[in-house]
């Protein structure tokens, strides 16, 4: 059984150390466009989190069996079966959500991390170690997203989680919302941002010069 | 006809799949550092596309939407839940037989496309495409016109992000933001300009 120092960089290493989007440069596919709206984006991470710590589970269970040439397509199966569970309870509970959603739900299948986890840990590690390896991943993509979610509505609409903090001008109030930041490029230019403040943090993440 | 013009056009400009939709951008960022890989990559996703986008509307049609089943004696079968695993499969499978036809027949295109084949599976612009075809419900001639148009979109893109970034090495960028950081802000930059052919219709 592995130390619980083992089990604790693996649970909160990917949350700044080894960061899946702002250094593996994996799963911004499907998530940027879903952050304009903090519910949105809760939304988003926690169905993420879920898939990609029950695929690492069970994808580890049955490692030993999966022969090593069928197994992408193995892989494929299980995800793509935890994201239909996901979207279906998500139809049934949340229907709003999942309708603002769209297709973004179906892409997590496609999201790189859930894939590259897999592939790169569940395989060769013991059922319970791929589990929390699969929550801090999840939990390191959470946070990027929430961070773009949070900057993106507050300056954006003036609101977090559809309440409104900052009063419009619009409506009577003093604040006049940045247009740009409801538009999908913002999200790039917040990402960007955030991987600077990191990386001054962290020097070592800095990329050598070419 | 000039509903599938418009909807080519809406295709490459406006909604385009990696810059209003962040679809496929996994591989955009890894392999757009030079302007020949990436044109390749993009053809790729062209032809994956264009190919997958039609089929699995015939699939979706006539199999998986509520009712559809007819045809075989279940009219009240509604198999709509099963279509990201059947997607996934198809584009999957699709790819195998691209991958084996090219490498017999067409062994120059099939070495100049290179390892991207595979990649592309697993890439979101292809899945993004299928399922936005089916959100729209677009029946089959327009879904040859968008997976066309959404595909040479994707290329555009990246072709031009890996342009940019050829000059970018030469910049005297902060050591933060060097690499990765800069190309997100590169794209973003790019996302801006594509922003303006908003309200463009035919």
């Amino acid at each position: 059984m592995a130390s619980a120092k083992e089990m604790k960089s693996v649970l909160f290493g990917p949350i700044f150390a080894n960061n899946p989007i702002a250094l593996q440069i994996l799963g911004i596919c499907s998530a940027l466009a879903v952050t304009s709206k903090m519910s949105n984006t809760l939304v988003m991470c926690i169905a993420l989190t879920a898939v990609v710590a029950a695929s690492n589970f069970f994808i580890s269970i049955i490692r030993n069996h999966i022969p090593s040439s069928v197994r992408i397509i193995v892989q494929m199966t299980i995800i793509a079966s935890l994201v239909i569970v996901v979207d279906q309870v998500l139809r049934a509970y949340a229907y709003e959500i999942s309708r603002e959603l769209s297709v973004f739900v179906g892409l997590i299948i496609t999201n790189c991390i859930v894939m590259g986890r897999a592939e790169a840990y569940a395989m060769k590690s013991t059922p319970f170690m791929s589990l929390l390896d699969g929550i801090g991943n999840g939990l390191g993509y959470s946070v990027v997203l929430l961070v773009v979610g949070f900057i993106r509505e507050l300056f954006g609409s003036g609101s977090l989680f559809d309440v409104q903090i900052l009063p419009l001008a619009s409506e009577g109030g003093w604040y006049e919302p940045v247009g740009l930041l409801l538009m999908p490029p913002s999200a790039f230019f917040i990402i960007g941002g955030f991987i600077w403040v990191l990386r001054t943090f962290r020097t070592e993440q800095v990329e050598p010069k070419e | 006809m000039e509903q599938y013009i418009n909807l080519f056009i809406r295709a490459i400009f406006i909604e385009n799949l990696a810059l209003s939709f962040f679809l496929g951008m996994c591989t955009f960022l890894a392999v757009s550092k030079k302007v020949k890989t990436a044109f390749g990559l993009g053809v790729a996703v062209i032809v994956v596309l264009g190919i997958s986008v039609p089929v699995n509307n015939l699939v979706y049609h006539n199999i998986l939407a509520p009712g559809a089943l007819e045809w075989a004696g279940f009219p009240d079968a509604d198999l709509s839940f099963l279509r990201f695993l059947t997607f996934i499969g198809v584009i999957a499978a699709l790819v195998q037989i691209l991958e084996m036809t090219l490498d017999k027949y067409v062994p120059a295109l099939y070495n100049a496309l290179g390892i991207f084949l595979p990649l592309i599976t697993v890439n979101c612009a292809i899945f993004g495409g299928v399922s936005f075809m089916v959100e729209r419900d677009y029946n089959f001639g327009e879904s040859v016109v968008y997976g066309i148009g959404s595909g040479v979109g994707w290329c555009l893109a990246i072709v031009a992000l890996a342009a940019v970034r050829e000059k970018l090495k030469y910049a005297d960028v902060p050591d933060g933001l060097r690499g990765l950081g800069a190309t997100f802000m590169s794209v973003g930059l790019i996302g801006l300009g594509f922003m303006s052919f908003s309200g463009v219709s035919l």
